[in-house]
């Protein structure tokens, strides 16, 4: 038998990113605990298109947790209660009959409200465009053992290469930093033999493009990784505060 | 220029002070602990310190870098607060492994500087200040006497030392990690260092206030008795 449940949302609703926005309340009856929180938040749309008003805006896209869409700040958590979830992952199974619900957008100075629980998230498009890649000539595909690579390593990569870029680090952070994002993304490629070569390079203009786009300063509080959808490890943020600090000394 | 304008550069300088702050509170720890072991010898280590240039020198390196690390603590709270954007959220639970110290560094730091200020006035004014204008420095162990036998005051430095612990157990850590000097295998290990050394700090000095306060109103009560 399906088990049912009857919640109480309090969802952001925000016309614009410059009008003022407010909480509104909505209540949904005989919710399955098997469905997932965005399947309950489409129930609600459901609910408020028939009732011929505005349906809550909301990012998602693969909803199997790997494209790092969806975000939504779910009772004091990013992505919800669950940990190492994204919010597509989340399941009402986690909540209990009566609870009331509260859903937020990513707050962040860098990530403004686009409508409702839509933030822009383009900050972090904007700095990978300034370094996070790696420039290589690609021409004919290379031997894939060419380049030896300890396991451990290519490990390590591969953990800092899951972060989805969703970011869960920078709404979760309390000086709106986002450290974790960029601290995995110069990690994966500075581990690596291909992206070491433009290690510095790649860590300053990272990190003045994180600077110069208004997110926080790191206070080394670990908000973030502990809110990480893919479990970043804290250490991420050492390496990229190592590259910076040795690059700097280096000019 | 980096320490001004890039995050890291910003963390590393707050890092860099917050170190040599820490150091120098185990060495002013350990010369506070000779007071218990000999009362000549504490007032030898006094006189050692007094206004000589090596003494001076130091006193303004560590004024300075008081200065610099409370600059930076204002400037980076600004800065974090901004980032936060304006609105803020309702509902705000604290996430798993997040130290309370870590979130309120700012607040620990007013309730040390607080304590500084006294401390200031109540030692610091009394010895090195006075012989730096030439007059003869009170006697440190009557000095040290005289302030913890008084309730109010030990309960005052009892309360400051307990931010210090506070504020040390995140800052120590957290200074090797914006350094960089971590990975996954020292990051718990760096995070019992920092505890262990804020402890021992703390331990030194809660000791001196407490052996002289119980002596100071023991010997109260005896001479009340008689």
């Amino acid at each position: 038998m399906d088990k049912t449940i009857n919640v109480t949302l309090k969802i952001w609703r925000q016309a614009g990113p410059k009008v003022k926005g407010h909480f509104e309340t909505y209540k949904l009856d005989n919710i399955s605990t098997d469905s997932s929180f965005l399947e309950m938040l489409d129930i609600l749309n459901e609910q408020l298109i028939s009732e011929k008003k505005e349906p809550v805006v909301f990012d998602h896209d693969c909803r199997e947790g790997i494209c790092g869409m969806c975000s939504l700040y779910i009772n004091g958590h990013p992505h919800g209660p669950d940990s190492a979830v994204t919010t597509c992952q989340l399941h009402m199974r986690r909540f209990h009959d009566g609870d009331t619900i509260t859903v937020e957008p990513w707050r962040s100075n860098a990530f403004p409200v686009i409508r409702d629980l839509m933030v822009d998230r383009r900050a972090y498009d904007k700095i990978m465009q300034a370094g996070g890649f790696v420039s290589v000539n690609t021409g004919g595909v290379p031997d894939a053992n060419a380049i030896p690579i300890p396991k451990k390593d290519a490990d390590e990569a591969m953990d800092n290469a899951s972060c989805i870029g969703c970011g869960a680090c920078a709404a979760a952070c309390k000086n709106g930093s986002a450290m974790l994002f960029v601290a995995a993304k110069v990690s994966q490629l500075a581990l690596l033999p291909q992206g070491k070569v433009e290690a510095a390079r790649r860590v300053k203009a990272m990190l003045g493009k994180m600077d110069e786009l208004g997110f926080g300063n790191c206070t080394n509080t670990g908000a973030c990784a502990a809110e990480c959808p893919k479990c970043v490890p804290l250490s991420a943020i050492a390496r990229l505060n190592r590259e910076f600090i040795c690059a700097k000394f280096k000019d | 220029m980096w320490l001004f304008n890039s995050s890291v550069g910003r963390k590393f300088v707050m890092s860099i002070t917050g170190a040599c702050l820490a150091f120098f509170l185990l060495f002013h720890a350990s010369m506070n602990l000779v007071a218990i072991i000999s009362e000549e010898g504490y007032n030898m280590i006094c006189e050692f310190l007094g206004a000589n240039w090596y003494a001076l020198v130091g006193t303004l390196g560590l004024a300075f870098l008081a200065v610099v690390h409370i600059i930076y603590a204002f400037a980076l709270s600004i800065i974090n607060y901004r980032a936060r954007g304006r609105e803020r959220y309702a509902v705000s639970d604290r996430s798993n492994g997040v130290e309370w110290a870590s979130m309120n560094m700012l607040v620990l730091g007013f309730i040390i500087l607080g304590g500084l200020c006294l401390h200031l006035v109540n030692f610091w004014a009394k010895m090195q200040l006075v012989e730096i204008l030439g007059s003869e420095p009170a006697n440190g162990v009557e000095l040290i006497k005289y302030t913890f036998s008084k309730w109010y005051f030990a309960i005052i430095y009892l309360l400051w030392f307990v931010a210090l612990w506070y504020h040390l157990t995140h800052g120590i850590w957290s200074a090797m990690q914006t350094l960089g000097w971590s990975n996954n295998i020292w990051l718990p290990r760096i995070k019992c260092i920092s505890n262990i050394i804020a402890t021992i700090i703390v331990l030194m000095f809660v000791a001196v206030l407490v052996w002289y306060f119980v002596a100071g109103n023991c010997c109260c009560a005896s001479a009340c008795a008689a």
